[in-house]
């Protein structure tokens, strides 16, 4: 009979293997670990010049800026970043068009501090007010990636400029680019 | 000289504590999960240091490496007035079930002329559609809602938005080889429709050492320490 089995039965062990429960908890570990995105998105927030179709500010804005506070910015193609001092809106004195890139040493983190260096002694020398500010003009070109502007735009963050602006880019520009890759040998 | 007797030890371990580890560490992963959000199509962002975390029930804008503009907003009853007002104004004549196509959609990336036979397909199709042959919303600088067909999906989202009782916000997820004219057609876009101030999703990169924003973190960390 069924009954007198289970009671003459053989002692089974209360114990049971836990081996194939603990390799199944391992493998959905596994699982989770590889989908899981630890490093959530984060948003970055930018504000564009407030611009009118009606009224043109832009020039009577830029004309406010000091040529010795600006530091102009060109992004161009294959990262490369062309700055100079000033706006370079005197065609009879051409600025000094330099190239660099996104490198963390000597890069263009080292121009923007030396800039912001530079007026911070200006200021001190009496030659600007303690109002103004190192302002910084992101002019991108039609080669230039999404990942220059968010580059330079973290650039500015990081170094704590207070006044930047993305600007379109001039033909004047343009030129001085060209005249740059030219004068590399290109 | 009595032989020393070596207990015999059973070979089995108690596999009890384990198992509860693995379990343990099991849920938190299951808790700590998010899945990733189905995309139309593969974006890999540009890294930048802000920390700012994404506001829900906002308008995304997803731009791709070819330039194809994908739009979506993170509100499904926003959704559903936007398609019901979308077919109204633009005579596209779909039915409560490709409606309801749109509502479940991740992200739409076709000019509202190829509206309907994008929503007739199913999820597997359109996700296939986007990946290869979807055209993307036709963007250009101007507001022109006729040629600017971005422009009108922003202005009735804002619309619905407000209805729902949230302010839009802008997100654009743009792809870090997406060439720069096209990322400046969404902002003069946004521009035209005079909103300046938007975000970018980015993922997140360390600050570096020795600059201005790092020095100024640690002070408030310091402060905040005190």
């Amino acid at each position: 009979m069924a009954e007198m089995e289970v009671k003459g039965g053989k002692k089974g062990s209360p114990r049971v293997d836990l081996t194939p429960m603990v390799d199944l908890g391992f493998l959905l570990i596994t699982f989770f670990m590889f989908t899981t995105t630890m490093t959530k998105p984060k948003a970055m927030d930018i504000q564009m010049p407030y611009k009118d179709n009606k009224t043109k500010l832009t020039e009577d804005e830029q004309s406010k800026i000091k040529e010795s506070v600006a530091l102009t910015i060109l992004l161009s193609k294959d990262h490369r970043i062309y700055y100079y001092e000033g706006m370079g809106t005197d065609p009879n004195n051409p600025p000094d068009v330099k190239v660099t890139t996104f490198q963390n040493s000597g890069g263009i983190r080292q121009a923007i501090i030396d800039k912001k260096k530079k007026v911070q002694s200006l200021i001190a020398q009496g030659a600007l007010t303690a109002t103004d500010q190192t302002t910084v003009l992101i002019k991108p070109d039609s080669n230039c990636t999404t990942k220059d502007l968010i580059g330079i735009l973290d650039e500015m963050t990081i170094n704590a400029i207070p006044v930047y602006a993305v600007v379109d880019i001039t033909p004047v520009d343009q030129e001085f680019i060209k005249k740059t890759e030219q004068a590399n040998g290109e | 000289m009595p032989k020393i007797k070596m207990p015999r030890k059973s070979t089995h371990i108690d596999m009890t504590a384990m198992c509860d580890v693995a379990f343990l560490l099991l849920t938190f992963f299951m808790l700590a999960t998010k899945f990733k959000p189905m995309e139309p199509v593969q974006v890999v962002t540009p890294a930048s240091t802000s920390t700012k975390v994404i506001p829900t029930g906002f308008i995304q804008i997803t731009l791709d490496k070819d330039g194809r503009v994908f739009y979506n907003v993170d509100n499904l009853n926003a959704k559903k007035g936007i398609i019901e007002e979308i077919n109204k104004n633009k005579k596209l004549g779909l039915t409560p079930l490709e409606m309801q196509s749109f509502v479940s959609n991740t992200a739409i990336g076709v000019p509202f002329s190829q509206l309907k036979s994008y929503l007739a397909l199913t999820p597997a199709q359109q996700e296939a559609y986007d990946k290869t042959k979807a055209a993307g919303i036709p963007t250009d600088t101007t507001g022109n809602y006729e040629t600017n067909e971005l422009a009108y999906w922003i202005t009735t989202s804002r619309y619905q938005l407000l209805e729902q009782g949230t302010k839009a916000r802008i997100a654009i997820k743009a792809d870090g080889s997406a060439k720069y004219p096209d990322v400046q057609k969404l902002i003069a876009t946004l521009g035209n429709l005079k909103i300046f101030r938007f975000s970018f999703i980015t993922n997140s990169k360390a600050v570096p050492k020795g600059t201005a924003l790092s020095e100024e973190q640690a002070a408030a960390k310091a402060a905040g320490g005190k």
